[in-house]
């Protein structure tokens, strides 16, 4: 038998309340590019935070080591370094690690260390486990047992960048100028009810998977409650990462379809559902009788993104906003299309989503044919 | 043997106004008022008065006013009047002392201690009178995940559910302790709103059939009234094992009260003593209890799903979730301010734990062994209105059962006579000059105005929380603060000072 009130919630903290400017842009073939645009895009939203938080979620990142588990690790303690390096390599193999480099910004005071490491999941091991369940439990083991130590990302191929200060003040902190990915999350935050510590800002994330939100969610102690049962530790002081863990449980474990992720936390109302055909009725009806628990209820946009995927989202009513862009194979998903636009002045197409009604950008269906069919990615 | 026991109530009346009508002689069943024929005077003895406010409502000229005799007792503070009064009815007696409704002692009502939250400024409350506000709830055992096949098609085949469209239902409460009247005014509101009301353990009476969709039928220790269409025409099928007001004991309906129709609905020869034994007789052991409700799970074909109430008791949780494990689809804990029709009044002032506490425990530990989506969580035991219903709701229950409410809605005053079969408003007694004074239709109006006035209330407690679905509130209890709660309450409860 578990005990959640230990596990749960260390600090006994309360869920942090945000309201904050996001963005994301993708490239759906694959196609990488340099942080650039994002950083202007998220800078031009600047007044929708307060300095309490930015960061940067980044896919393609490290294709030398697109293989390997890469985690980025803040530490406010020397020691919690030890420990870290001494568990990581117990537990796994340890292939590479570095110091993120840094440059100094006058407006980021006292910045934890960040390193970030290459692991690879011994395959001797003999738990038996997949290796993604594996990395979840150590990754929880770490933020939720070794003190001073902050798992920023964990996944293959991507990382995350984040925060105490405007985004781009981080951005400009972590050098993001000079990384690639084909995918770019950001988000700038401003937190109501708390200090900001840098674990607290966005995007959030287990293993490939991040999110950035902009809002609150008023159900997040069901939501939290419910995400325990599973084994998953609320432990970074926002509700945010209920939503990283939802997407965990029901894409990697459920293997629900990313439509089917929208349908559970953002479902359609009862009387929405009896308008539809018998069969679509029904499995709408199972998933809110099973999963009601993870109902996202309260104001909220969110842009989740994974290797090859990026999808935005708002709650049911659309209580905070979101706007689509499109331009060739590239799309923008914003707070507000005026950043969309300084970085895409020519748009083929911007539109508002309806509320609940997943954007969803892959490489698996680009937006438009590619015309180099032959670097395939 | 002359009684030492002083009169409970004084009953005023207003000779001016007195017209000598004697509509209170005929409305009083305890015989209260009488009619001095050769004075021409309406007389009384106070002695006799139940506080039941009978005769006071239907006085035409609003000439009775009842107050209580407030007896100067030397002050004491162990021996208060109740306790003194108690034992001079034993030694006039010798007998146990019997009582009705719930537990009226001062134990702490934890409702009163739990305040609900409100959204401001970075989450905006939402109007229900402008938008969408979703109340509904399905009761049944859910399973852990979802498949689909490639096509995205369902795969998963639920258990049976049970959709109600407000989370509170009608409990138990039997044909023969309540009158018919009281059934169908039940049942008619349960189906006008689209909830369940619940036969309780005396069978349901034949007119009442067409409401099956609408009706949980009981299974309890005397197994009245239990045949096969009798679980047929059941939406849900309950287990009683246990009840809040008297855990541990069973029910006694006296042959008094077993009229034609009573006995025919019991399956028992008229005016015998109806006798509920403490426990179900095939069910020594949890795994006995498996049996049961397997057996009723094919009796009804899987079709249905199946409830099981205990009474809330000290070890409720870790009984509960043997009762998850044992194939019960449906949980009910009725705490220790459940009402009864009649019980031992020692048994119904210290048994059972309070139900806000039993809630918390059960749904915590059916969280910490992960079985909580497999069965739903109803509590009864004293939830007097919408705002009880919201914190239950908060603390983890999908659902409430209301008895005493609901009867309350019908014109009961709580004057615990339940179990003297003399109840002047008609509602706990079998006599049929007494039965009438329910009117069905009438009933049944109540009861759904009562049902509609708190789905209002709770719409308008979710919108200001700035969530539009009941299921966001369920078993979320950061909605609730503590006021003047100790440390071990709040920790038991899962709840934070407020404040914090």
């Amino acid at each position: 038998m578990k005990d959640l009130s230990r596990v749960a919630n260390p600090y006994n903290e309360g869920k942090v309340v945000d309201a904050c400017s996001i963005f994301g842009m993708m490239n759906t073939w694959g196609q990488r590019f340099s942080g650039k645009d994002t950083i202007a895009a998220i800078a031009n939203m600047h007044d929708r935070g307060n300095g309490m938080g930015g960061g940067f979620g980044v896919y393609g990142l490290y294709p030398e080591y697109a293989e390997y588990y890469a985690f980025h690790i803040m530490y406010l303690s020397q020691q919690a370094k030890t420990q870290v390096e001494a568990f990581l390599n117990d537990k796994f193999h340890l292939l590479h690690g570095e110091e993120v480099p840094t440059r100094p910004v006058a407006a980021i005071t006292n910045p934890p260390l960040v390193w970030r490491y290459f692991l690879e999941v011994k395959p001797s091991r003999g738990d038996g486990q997949e290796p993604d369940d594996y990395v979840v439990d150590r990754v929880m083991e770490i933020n939720g047992i070794i003190e001073d130590a902050f798992v920023f990302s964990s996944g293959k191929d991507m990382a995350v960048f984040k925060g105490v200060g405007f985004p781009e003040e981080i951005a400009d902190y972590f050098c993001l100028e000079n990384y690639e990915g084909y995918l770019w999350t950001a988000h700038g935050r401003f937190p109501t009810n708390t200090v900001g510590w840098w674990g607290g800002a966005h995007p959030f994330n287990i293993l490939d998977w991040t999110v950035v939100h902009n809002g609150e969610i008023s159900s997040y102690g069901i939501n939290s409650r419910y995400l325990e049962q599973f084994g998953y530790k609320c432990t970074m002081q926002t509700d945010t990462e209920v939503v990283a863990y939802a997407v965990d449980l029901l894409i990697r474990k459920h293997k629900l379809p990313v439509e089917t992720l929208a349908n559970i936390v953002a479902p359609p109302l009862w009387s929405a559902i009896k308008r539809q055909p018998p069969a679509e009725q029904e499995l709408l009806r199972t998933l809110r009788q099973v999963y009601g628990s993870l109902l996202m209820n309260g104001p909220f946009t969110i842009i989740i993104a994974h290797q090859g995927e990026m999808i935005g989202l708002t709650d049911r009513v659309r209580l905070r906003p979101l706007t689509v862009g499109e331009k060739g194979p590239m799309l923008y998903l914003s707070s507000e299309e005026s950043a969309i636009r300084l970085v895409c002045p020519d748009l083929d197409r911007a539109w508002i989503p309806m509320g609940g009604q997943p954007v969803v950008g892959s490489l698996k269906k680009p937006l438009v044919p590619r015309e180099d069919a032959v670097e395939a990615y | 043997m002359k009684t030492y026991l002083p009169a409970k109530f004084i009953v005023e009346r207003d000779s001016e106004r007195c017209i000598q009508c004697q509509v209170c002689v005929n409305q009083c069943t305890f015989d209260t008022h009488y009619y001095d024929g050769e004075d021409d005077i309406v007389k009384n003895r106070e002695e006799n008065c139940a506080g039941c406010h009978r005769c006071m409502t239907f006085c035409p000229t609003g000439a009775l006013t009842i107050r209580r005799n407030l007896l100067e007792y030397r002050e004491n503070y162990n021996w208060r009047p109740e306790v003194i009064e108690d034992i001079i009815k034993q030694a006039e007696t010798g007998g146990m002392l019997l009582t009705g409704m719930g537990d009226d002692k001062e134990h702490r009502i934890y409702w009163d201690h739990l305040v609900l939250n409100a959204s401001q400024v970075t989450n905006p409350s939402i109007d229900p009178l402008r938008e969408p506000m979703e109340l509904a709830t399905y009761l049944g055992s859910k399973p852990d995940r979802v498949e689909l096949d490639a096509k995205g098609r369902l795969k998963t085949k639920l258990p049976p559910q049970v959709r109600l469209e407000v989370p509170v239902m009608f409990a138990a409460m039997s044909y023969g302790a309540v009158s018919l009247n009281v059934h169908h005014s039940l049942a008619r509101a349960a189906t006008e709103m689209d909830t369940l009301w619940n036969t309780g353990e005396g069978g349901l009476h034949p007119s009442l059939y067409k409401y099956g969709q609408n009706t949980i039928v009981q299974v309890a220790s005397g197994r009245f009234g239990v045949h096969q269409e009798y679980l047929d025409a059941g939406r849900v099928v309950e287990i009683k094992i246990g009840q809040g007001a008297k855990p541990g004991i069973g029910g006694h309906l006296p042959g008094g009260k077993v009229s034609h129709e009573v006995s025919l609905t019991r399956m028992i020869p008229t005016g015998t003593d109806a006798l509920s034994p403490a426990p179900q007789h095939d069910i020594y052991s949890i795994e006995d209890l498996s049996q049961l409700v397997y057996a009723l799970k094919e009796a009804t074909n899987y079709t249905k799903p199946i409830s099981v109430k205990i009474a809330a008791v000290h070890n409720s949780a870790a009984i509960a979730s043997g009762m998850v494990r044992a194939g019960a689809d449906i949980i009910v804990l009725d705490g220790l301010r459940g009402s009864t029709g009649a019980a031992p009044k020692v048994i119904r002032d210290n048994v059972g734990i309070p139900i806000e506490l039993a809630l918390a425990a059960v749904d915590t530990r059916l969280r910490q062994e992960g079985i909580r989506n497999r069965a739903s969580l109803v509590v009864s035991g004293g939830i007097r209105n919408s705002g009880d219903v919201a914190k239950a709701i908060a603390l983890g229950a999908d659902a409430c059962y209301i008895g005493t409410a609901a009867l309350v809605a019908l014109g009961c005053s709580v004057c615990q006579q339940c179990h003297t079969g003399k109840c002047a408003w008609g509602i706990c007694t079998t006599d049929l000059s007494l039965t009438k004074r329910i009117n069905p239709d009438i009933g049944a109006r109540r009861l759904a105005n009562l049902l509609r006035g708190w789905s209002l209330e709770l719409k308008d407690m979710l919108g200001g929380m700035g969530i539009n679905a009941l299921e966001s509130l369920r078993g979320n209890r950061l909605a609730l603060r503590g006021v003047g709660l100790n440390d071990n309450e709040l920790e038991v409860l899962g709840v934070r000072v407020a404040g914090s």
